[in-house]
């Protein structure tokens, strides 16, 4: 079964912070209200409460992704500015 | 197929450093498209040969040339990635070098621009691209470029430069992007990064300037010519900016892994006694004096202290001028060119600058452990990596300057001087 991680989009983010009222267990906020989200693949008995966080974003920032390692390969080819 | 890749080289390859500036006209002008011919010898496949894609490629694959904007990205893969994208590719050539403390991509396109051209054309070649866009920040490169481009034929290749905001980020591969596509020059969120979908939705190839002058030059003189330079992990030459107290500050052309002595010796030495340098520019590592007197310049032998050669701008600060004032104003330039798209570097980046702020002028005691949360807390939350290289930055400097900040902590007064070192904006473009 593919586990699911999740991911903020900080552009879009504007630090509403429901998300972290709605799964604590893997989002908190850091001091100016942008959630920080705990690393590695969320537990399949938490995904509810996942999936409930992602669809309270206001701006839509917060994304369930597989995770898979596609996405490795492709943030290797990022240059740095 | 064809057989051996052919290397077509009627001249001689440049035997010893430099190779990219070989042969560049003193007064600072512009190499003529006849001039770098003779200098180099005509363009290797230029369109009616055949198997360009397939050749070319190889070569800078057995080359092991590596992206030089500060990534060090192995450049064939990101060419295959490409060209097995989906739908015709274009190249974009980045010459914005958003960085106040490099000049390197700048000199590269102001004395020989028909070098990048080379390269770009020779990647779109290999890629199946039709379209070449220069991006450029600073006049005197974007009409060195717009020279070149008028002067050049490239057989289904149309290549025009492109003028972008002069500010840190615009150097940034997905703020070309947005740029180009018609949109402000700032970072998107990724993915897609732009191989995937980049400039008209296409797959692009985004390559810093100087990395497609070395391709250019590795397809005419080939990749065993380019590994004779460099180590065997990081094979050959670089450019460096380097500044601050050498007698004669410029763009120097290194093989990889020379030791940082004998840069500073080409340089004609340092001009006062020097506490630290800054490597690798404003996302790099502050190492001290005692460190760089013994280190190499690759990768291999920065990775131990921490540091790395990024787009390798390399500042030498005097040891009278305080590295905490030098950290604390680049901080806060940091800040001021963040995109202002994310609240962790937003916030994050002014949290930062104003307790640097607040420590340098004993307004009021800060709290270190607080100052070191903080940037614990801010890597790899923002779109793009400006706010971990910056944070990178005032982290190693409160280690190198570690004594400075105590005394900074403490409320003692600043025991340095002198005027600022690290340049905040553009002195001349």
């Amino acid at each position: 079964m593919t586990r699911l991680t999740l991911r903020i989009d900080p552009i879009a983010c504007d630090g509403h912070g429901l998300c972290a009222e709605l799964f604590p267990e893997r989002i908190e906020l850091d001091e100016w209200g942008y959630p920080i989200i705990g690393s590695g693949p969320i537990e399949p008995e938490l995904e509810k409460h996942a999936r409930r966080a992602v669809a309270a974003c206001p701006t839509l920032a917060l994304r369930l992704e597989r995770a898979a390692a596609s996405r490795r390969t492709a943030n290797a080819a990022h240059r740095a500015p | 197929m064809s057989a051996a890749p052919a290397t077509v080289a009627r001249v001689q390859a440049p035997l010893g450093l430099p190779r990219l500036l070989a042969g560049v006209r003193p007064d600072g002008r512009p190499l003529s498209l006849d001039a770098h011919l003779r200098r180099h010898g005509p363009l290797p496949f230029d369109g009616r040969r055949g198997h360009a894609a397939h050749d070319v490629v190889s070569l800078v694959a057995q080359s092991g040339l590596t992206g030089r904007g500060g990534a060090a990205f192995p450049v064939a893969t990101k060419l295959e990635a490409v060209r097995a994208g989906r739908g015709r590719p274009v190249v974009l050539a980045n010459g914005a070098e958003g960085e106040p403390a490099s000049g390197k991509d700048k000199v590269l396109l102001a004395y020989t621009p028909h070098l990048v051209l080379d390269g770009a054309v020779l990647a779109a070649r290999a890629v199946g691209a039709r379209e070449v866009i220069v991006a450029t920040a600073s006049r005197t490169a974007a009409a060195a470029v717009a020279a070149a481009v008028a002067e050049r034929r490239d057989q289904g290749i149309s290549i025009r430069g492109v003028t972008v905001p002069d500010r840190f980020v615009a150097g940034e591969e997905t703020a070309l992007v947005q740029f180009v596509n018609g949109g402000p020059c700032l970072p998107t969120f990724t993915p897609p990064r732009p191989f995937e979908r980049g400039v008209g939705g296409a797959p692009t190839l985004v390559q810093n300037v100087e990395t497609l002058a070395h391709l250019a030059l590795v397809a005419r003189y080939g990749p065993e010519w380019f590994r004779s330079v460099g180590t065997p992990d990081e094979p050959g030459s670089a450019l460096v900016t380097l500044s601050g107290a050498v007698r004669q500050p410029g763009v120097y052309e290194i093989p990889l892994g020379r030791p940082f002595a004998e840069l500073l010796k080409e340089a004609g030495g340092i001009t006062v006694d020097v506490q630290a340098f800054l490597v690798g520019g404003y996302f790099g590592t502050w190492i001290s004096g005692a460190d760089a007197g013994t280190a190499r310049l690759s990768n291999a032998d920065l990775a131990p202290l921490g540091a790395a050669l990024g787009a390798r701008a390399i500042v030498a600060l005097p040891a009278e001028t305080c590295g905490v004032a030098e950290t604390a104003r680049v901080a806060a330039y940091l800040a001021a060119e963040s995109a202002g798209q994310c609240g962790p570097c937003v916030h994050g980046l002014a949290a930062v600058a104003n307790d640097l702020e607040r420590v340098l002028h004993r307004r009021d005691r800060v709290d270190e452990s607080l100052l070191r949360r903080r940037l614990g807390l801010i890597p790899g939350r923002g779109a793009c990596r400006h706010p971990d290289g910056a944070v990178k930055l005032v982290a190693s400097a409160l280690d190198v300057f570690h004594a400075e900040f105590t005394r900074h902590f403490n409320g003692h007064r600043c025991s340095g001087g002198g005027r600022p070192v690290l340049p905040t904006k553009r002195e001349h473009t």
